[in-house]
């Protein structure tokens, strides 16, 4: 086991640099951050030329891209467009999009794992039949008709929400935002546990717990939902990420101050060292996520042991 | 000692970001060849059926397949003579009557620039085909090349092209769009589609990857191989041909989520840009008046969604016909 994490955790360097480097070179062509601190206004040549050598912007592409990675790793991200340090946009970004992402990701737990259950279960029925029809319209719908249907009907017109989020973004009102972010995976979470539970449902230790007089709820929870699991726990594992970095759109239908409204301030304004130090964390998070569902593998399915 | 398959694992999940692009993979962790021996049927006349053909049969008897190839096909009919359902020109537009709802005429109402809403949702289909259709031809064509070749040598390339794949996946789509998209000032649909091809072929490749290692371990495979068969040939007669079905099922279901992708991208202001006529940008525009004409976001937004309800549920019976385990 140690010796897989070990050897997970170093094969994390390769993609962790590679990412940050192609976000870095893509910024690099996004433009001239220096006339994005001047704003609308023309820059004086002079200051330019002393702002471009004072930020390190003279220096070929590799030569900043470490210099800024060295900086990365003593813990100083830069400083966004306004002056402020980068890594204090994300103090109070992060928290945010954390509790946003915690909410979509509990409506996949419980709302997908409860609809694909049924549906497993029931395959052919109606009940299956539309809720793989409802999965499929939710899938086609973009997430952004959805984000501004909910706001008009719950938020304007029957008045049940608030149509834009407070800055401090408490819990009830990130309740719908989070369903926003979490439709379109959700619909997946069910699709994909259906398929799970019908394939596992014809197996043979699911025949065998039945037959041996096991209640029906004790056959699904301890036998057939934990082998089930294991493809949707993935999907959730690896979803981490993908709610994070999408929560641009969410983030901006529902006026919400997270890690999305940075980022799009920070493309708007030019500002590099924002937008390469929030992606930066966004990777990072990814690759951990996905660690860690590797190692939950073996939690739930004693079968695979790590060499 | 067996490993957790987390290449394999991982490709359900891709960089997707609101779901976006997300594609449909969910479904595709079930997409494994049939087994050779699988019962594929025989044919009226008792002649056995080959893999397509057996396909072709179900196909043809699955309403849903049915009805989303008739929406598909009259979607590709408006998009290249428009004017068949249209007369009117989408960017001939009268600002007196803003806002305006639906007249005699003009069914579906006026836009924030008075523009007749009917003729540019008309209008719009062809942008989003277009841009859905060359994404997936370039995706596809990309992804199962760069794919096959590393499942087919394996070796150093293979693995270049598995962490390659991986640092792609590290990055989220919507915001790897917002980046590279915001400095593009083209107003054609090019600079887009090639980002979605640039982001979107890791994904195909993995698939590809992995249907031609199960494919080339083949029998029929090998024993071409002891009869001298070269590279090309066994990749092009024998292995392509049997692992072509799971590339062909993520493409149609990707194709959809490009179509979505491209609204979402125009929503946010990197996308397509006017006077190019799009879906995304009209639902982008009209967002702000939702409350007192939501009948301009409502016509395009329910057009888009048709249309990528449509290629993925093509892709859903299409997958369904070509898998006989699910049956």
């Amino acid at each position: 086991m140690g010796r897989y994490v070990i050897r997970r955790l170093l094969q994390m360097i390769p993609v962790f640099f590679g990412a940050t480097l192609l976000i870095f070179l893509m910024v690099n062509v996004m433009g001239d951050p220096i006339q994005g601190l001047c704003g609308q206004r023309q820059c004086d040549p002079a200051t330019a030329a002393r702002l471009r050598q004072e930020f390190g912007l003279d220096k070929p592409v590799w030569q900043q891209y470490l210099t800024y990675m060295g900086n990365v790793f003593t813990g100083d991200f830069g400083t966004a467009f306004n002056g402020q340090p980068v890594t204090e946009l994300m103090a109070s970004a992060f928290p945010v999009t954390i509790r946003l992402t915690l909410v979509a990701i509990f409506f996949e737990i419980v709302i997908g794992i409860t609809f694909g259950v049924i549906t497993g279960l029931r395959r052919g029925r109606p009940v299956d039949t539309s809720v793989l029809l409802l999965t499929l319209i939710v899938i086609s719908v973009p997430t952004f008709v959805t984000g501004l249907l909910l706001q008009l009907l719950l938020g304007v017109e029957w008045g049940v929400i608030k149509p834009a989020v407070s800055p401090e973004a408490p819990l009830d009102e990130l309740i719908v935002p989070g369903l926003v972010l979490a439709s379109v995976s959700l619909a997946y979470v069910t699709r994909l546990t259906r398929t799970s539970i019908a394939e596992n449902a014809r197996s043979d230790y699911v025949r065998t717990a039945k037959a041996k007089g096991l209640p029906c709820h004790r056959v699904i929870t301890r036998h057939l939902l934990r082998n089930s699991l294991i493809p949707v726990v993935t999907f959730i594992g690896t979803d981490i990420g993908a709610l994070m970095g999408g929560a641009i759109v969410t983030e901006r239908i529902f006026n919400i101050h997270g890690v999305g409204y940075q980022l799009y301030q920070g493309i708007v304004r030019q500002s590099t060292q924002t937008v390469v130090g929030f992606v930066t964390v966004l990777v990072l998070v990814f690759l951990v996520a996905n660690l860690l569902v590797d190692l939950l593998y073996a939690v739930l399915d004693p079968r695979i042991r790590y060499a | 000692m067996p490993e957790p398959q987390y290449d394999d694992r991982g490709a359900i999940a891709p960089t997707g970001a609101g779901g976006a692009t997300d594609l449909a993979l969910s479904e595709a962790e079930t997409l494994e060849r049939p087994p050779p021996g699988s019962p594929l049927g025989t044919g009226p006349s008792g002649k056995p059926r080959s893999l397509w053909s057996d396909a072709w049969h179900d196909l043809r008897r699955d309403p849903v397949f049915i009805v989303s190839a008739l929406v598909i096909l009259f979607l590709v009919i408006i998009s290249i003579w428009p004017s068949l359902i249209a007369s009117g020109n989408p960017l001939q537009c009268d600002l007196a009557k803003a806002q305006e709802g639906s007249q005699p005429g003009h069914p579906f109402g006026f836009n924030g620039q008075g523009c007749d809403v009917y003729t540019r949702t008309v209008y719009g289909a062809r942008t989003s085909v277009t841009v859905g259709v060359c994404a997936t031809l370039g995706v596809a064509l990309l992804g199962s090349v760069l794919g096959s070749l590393a499942g087919f040598f394996g070796g150093g390339w293979d693995a270049t092209l598995s962490r390659l794949t991986d640092v792609f996946f590290g990055i989220p789509v919507v915001l790897g769009g917002l980046v590279l998209l915001s400095v593009v000032t083209s107003d054609t649909v090019w600079p887009v589609i090639g980002f979605m091809v640039l982001l979107g072929w890791p994904q195909l490749s993995r698939i590809a990857r992995g249907s031609v290692i199960t494919a080339k371990q083949n029998d029929y495979v090998q024993a071409a191989r002891a009869l001298g068969a070269s590279h090309t040939r066994l990749l092009l007669r024998h292995i392509a041909p049997n692992a072509v079905a799971p590339v062909i099922v993520v493409a149609t279901i990707a194709l959809g989520t490009y179509i979505s992708l491209e609204a979402t991208l125009s929503y946010l202001g990197v996308g397509l840009k006017p006077p190019t006529v799009s879906w995304g940008i009209d639902i982008s525009s009209a967002s702000p008046y939702i409350r007192n004409a939501p009948h301009m976001l409502l016509w395009p937004a329910g057009a888009l969604a048709v249309t990528v309800l449509a290629f993925i549920m093509l892709g859903d019976s299409v997958r369904d016909a070509l898998d006989p385990k699910l049956r």
